[in-house]
């Protein structure tokens, strides 16, 4: 026990110790919190207002609907000059409007010396499409029918409340427990696979340094495998733990420096400019229901599954890893076994993505059941809900596995680590399995 | 305990026995590795180990360092059934020699040392000690692989002894080191063994053999085929050649006596390769030689170990 503990120890240290996870530790946070803050940060660059479009309409009808936003600042000017045409012109488009647009709907046009940004055709196209349509309306000659079809399209906004065992009321949101479930469901997929390779990598080491000889003289090769797994494992979590106090700091700074609206912010990125400003309110609305979302998760029930999965999964691999390791004398010969296990851990996201179209459906059923993909489906299936027993149940066939798979590993760790010379086969590995 | 004396010679009563084989068999799948090997290690003695390649040398030593199981029969070691905790008694020098090549020596020898039982407290002044004896202490704080082939074979050589083992294992000890180490090397295993340790020492180079083991046991094929003192098994393979040296005489054969197999006029005399009948002792030789001839050098043939090797291994 005492030796198991000094190879955790060692396996532990000197990746702790490393630079390139010293450094890795340390910036990936800022990395993560770049990738949300700094589209944030653009879109705020983007409302200046200082985008100056000049508006020739020739029929005088259309310049009152095109009015200033925060983006844009429209200009209306009488005629076309020759002058627009030279650089020191500070407009960045020029609008004409020919004719009547319900006449001729090919009237307008956008010049301008550079391609036309996308956002000024949209708005454009927006306000002249809904300027049209007045004038058509209008045209119908039926009175009040612009009341009557603003009374028709109603914006139905269909609020999700999920009633829990004894009957209170929650808000949720499908869309919070989607990516809520994802994002912990590709946490495990990555951390499984980016240490269990490292478990595979630590093995092969010590195979082909030839250093492994010794240290099975002085220890059992399963204390040896354990004290890998299990070091390599703490790392992780160190890893883990780090990341997710220092993206919580910079993430609340960052919230504070952007103010308390940034998310709303966000939101008004995503939407076109134009929108923002009549949606404002709604979308504040919603920020407000995804916080309450967010709030709503089921933390402690998402935070227990994530941990067992976590653990759970990671044995799984990483001690398949570890026989693969053992197993093979090269880099190369490893192919022949680590594909079909990355072709189960594709399926078990793939099969997460569609479990969340239907996170009761037969598909995620069974491969939260399967100890192969039941990490990665269990937990994106936690934020939607699900019974106990298929928890329990899922977490009972996963730790089933893992103590079946370890015995296994460390059955074929044993034998295969001393083999050299000839690449193992499957036969083989199973004749390893039943060796005394 | 006593009632199955396996090996064909089995060492004198009074031998001390540290370490036992008893029936050794394993197989891997349709080869049989070891079958029914059985050696008997004595107490404070330099034992051989010597086989040709795959013979199953390997095999025995992974059996002893408790690395893999015996299909059948046991190891007894120092009175008592070999079991895991024994390890921390043995030190086991590999011919595969590998360390961590990304560690610093000092590091890796305390993490070793202390996977032997060791704390890390004594590992390191027993280390500091050796490395001072080996002149490698300024290579205390480099990454392995920085250092020559040699020097890190003088690290693992200390790794091997750092937590006094009673008994040490040394496979093909010699490779890889020049003479002058070797040289050292040698000296300090017989210091080992003057100091008590138990010495397995496994090796083609006959020539180290007859210089250092008093016991050899010769495995081929995977059986034992030889075993004994180094001493007795000469003796035992004797040619019943000797080599004679006369000024000026000139021998004949003696029927019954003896044959000359070859003879060679040199300048001071004549030299002869005689072979003796067996039922004569040497003495008996001696005194017919001496009625015939004044004998300015007589010595017995003895078989290097080299010669018995080949010729045993060279049967089958």
């Amino acid at each position: 026990m005492n030796k198991i503990f000094i190879i955790i120890q060692r396996e532990f240290l000197k990746r702790v110790n490393k630079k390139s996870f010293i450094i890795m530790t340390l910036l990936m946070p800022f990395l993560m919190a770049a990738l949300v803050f700094v589209p944030l940060w653009l879109s705020t660059l983007n409302e200046t207002g200082d985008r100056v479009v000049y508006v020739v309409d020739k029929t005088g009808r259309y310049s009152p609907s095109i009015v200033s936003t925060s983006e844009f600042t429209i200009v209306p000017v009488a005629d076309m000059l020759p002058e627009f045409k030279n650089d020191s012109c500070s407009a960045e488009a020029i609008l004409v409007i020919d004719d009547d647009l319900v006449k001729n709907p090919s009237a307008a046009t956008i010049y301008s010396k550079k391609e036309v940004k996308p956002d000024l055709l949209r708005y454009v196209e927006m306000q002249l499409n809904e300027h049209i349509r007045k004038d058509k309306l209008e045209a119908s000659g039926i009175p009040q029918l612009e009341k009557i079809i603003d009374n028709i399209e109603t914006t139905i906004s269909v609020s999700t409340i999920k009633w829990d065992k004894s009957g209170n009321e929650s808000e949720s949101s499908t869309g919070v427990a989607m990516v809520a479930g994802f994002l912990v469901a590709l946490l495990i997929y990555m951390f499984v696979l980016i240490y269990g390779a490292m478990v595979m990598q630590s093995v092969m080491e010590e195979k082909t340094n030839r250093i492994v000889e010794l240290m099975v003289s002085s220890v059992k090769p399963f204390q040896l495998m354990m004290g890998k797994i299990i070091g390599i494992a703490l790392v992780g979590f160190l890893q883990i733990i780090i990341w997710g106090v220092m993206l919580a700091v910079i993430l609340s700074v960052g919230m504070a420096m952007f103010g308390g609206d940034a998310a709303s912010a966000t939101a008004a990125a995503q939407m076109g400019p134009g929108m923002a400003m009549t949606a404002q309110p709604e979308i504040v609305s919603e920020t407000a229901a995804i916080q309450s979302a967010i709030a709503n998760l089921p933390f402690f029930e998402l935070g227990v599954m994530f941990i067992l999965s976590f653990v759970g999964g990671y044995l799984l691999y990483a001690s398949l890893y570890a026989a693969i390791g053992a197993s093979v004398n090269e880099q190369e010969d490893s192919q022949q076994f680590m594909m079909p296990m990355m072709l189960i851990m594709i399926f078990a996201l793939y099969a997460a993505m569609y479990s969340i179209e239907n996170p009761d459906g037969p598909l995620a059923f069974w491969c939260s059941m399967i100890p192969l993909t039941s990490p990665v489906v269990m937990v994106m299936r936690v934020p939607f809900g699900v019974p106990f027993w298929q928890e329990l149940l899922s977490m009972i066939i996963l730790f089933a596995a893992d103590i079946l798979l370890v015995w296994l590993a460390g059955k074929i760790y044993r034998v295969g680590i001393l083999m050299y010379g000839k690449k193992p086969t499957w036969k083989d590995l199973a004749k390893w399995v039943r060796y005394k | 305990m006593d009632q199955n004396p396996i090996p064909p010679v089995p060492p004198r009563m009074e031998d001390d026995i540290f370490l036992e084989a008893r029936h050794i068999v394993k197989a891997y799948s349709a080869h049989k590795a070891l079958d029914d090997v059985s050696i008997q290690v004595p107490r404070g003695k330099i034992f051989g180990l010597l086989g040709p390649n795959g013979a199953g040398k390997t095999t025995l030593i992974r059996i002893i360092n408790h690395i893999s199981m015996p299909d059948a029969g046991e190891i007894v070691f120092n009175g008592h059934a070999l079991c895991a905790d024994d390890v921390q008694h043995i030190g086991y020098l590999p011919e595969e020699r590998g360390l961590y090549k990304k560690m610093k020596v000092g590091e890796q020898a305390i993490y070793l040392a202390q996977l032997r039982g060791l704390s890390a407290a004594e590992a390191t002044s027993r280390l500091k000690e050796w490395f001072e004896k080996f002149d490698i202490m300024p290579w205390w704080n480099k990454k392995l692989e920085e250092l020559s082939k040699g020097m890190q074979q003088k690290v693992q050589f200390i790794i091997t002894l750092v937590h006094q083992p009673e008994l040490l294992i040394f496979d093909e000890p010699f490779s890889g080191f020049d003479p002058v180490n070797a040289e050292r090397l040698k000296k300090e295993i017989l210091e080992l063994r003057d100091k008590g340790h138990t010495i397995i020492f496994s090796t083609h180079n006959m020539a180290s053999v007859e210089e250092i083991c008093d016991h050899i046991v010769l495995i081929d094929h995977s059986k034992v085929v030889l075993s004994g003192n180094v001493a007795e098994i000469k003796s035992r393979y004797r040619t019943g050649l000797y080599e004679l040296l006369t000024p000026n005489a000139y021998l004949t054969a003696e029927p019954g006596v003896y044959d000359i197999i070859e003879s060679k006029r040199l300048g001071v005399g004549c030299r002869y390769l005689v072979k003796k009948a067996d039922a004569l002792s040497n003495s008996q030789l001696i005194a017919h030689l001496a009625e015939k001839a004044e004998i300015v050098h007589f010595s017995e043939q003895m078989p290097s170990m080299n010669d018995i090797f080949l010729q045993i291994v060279g049967q089958k």
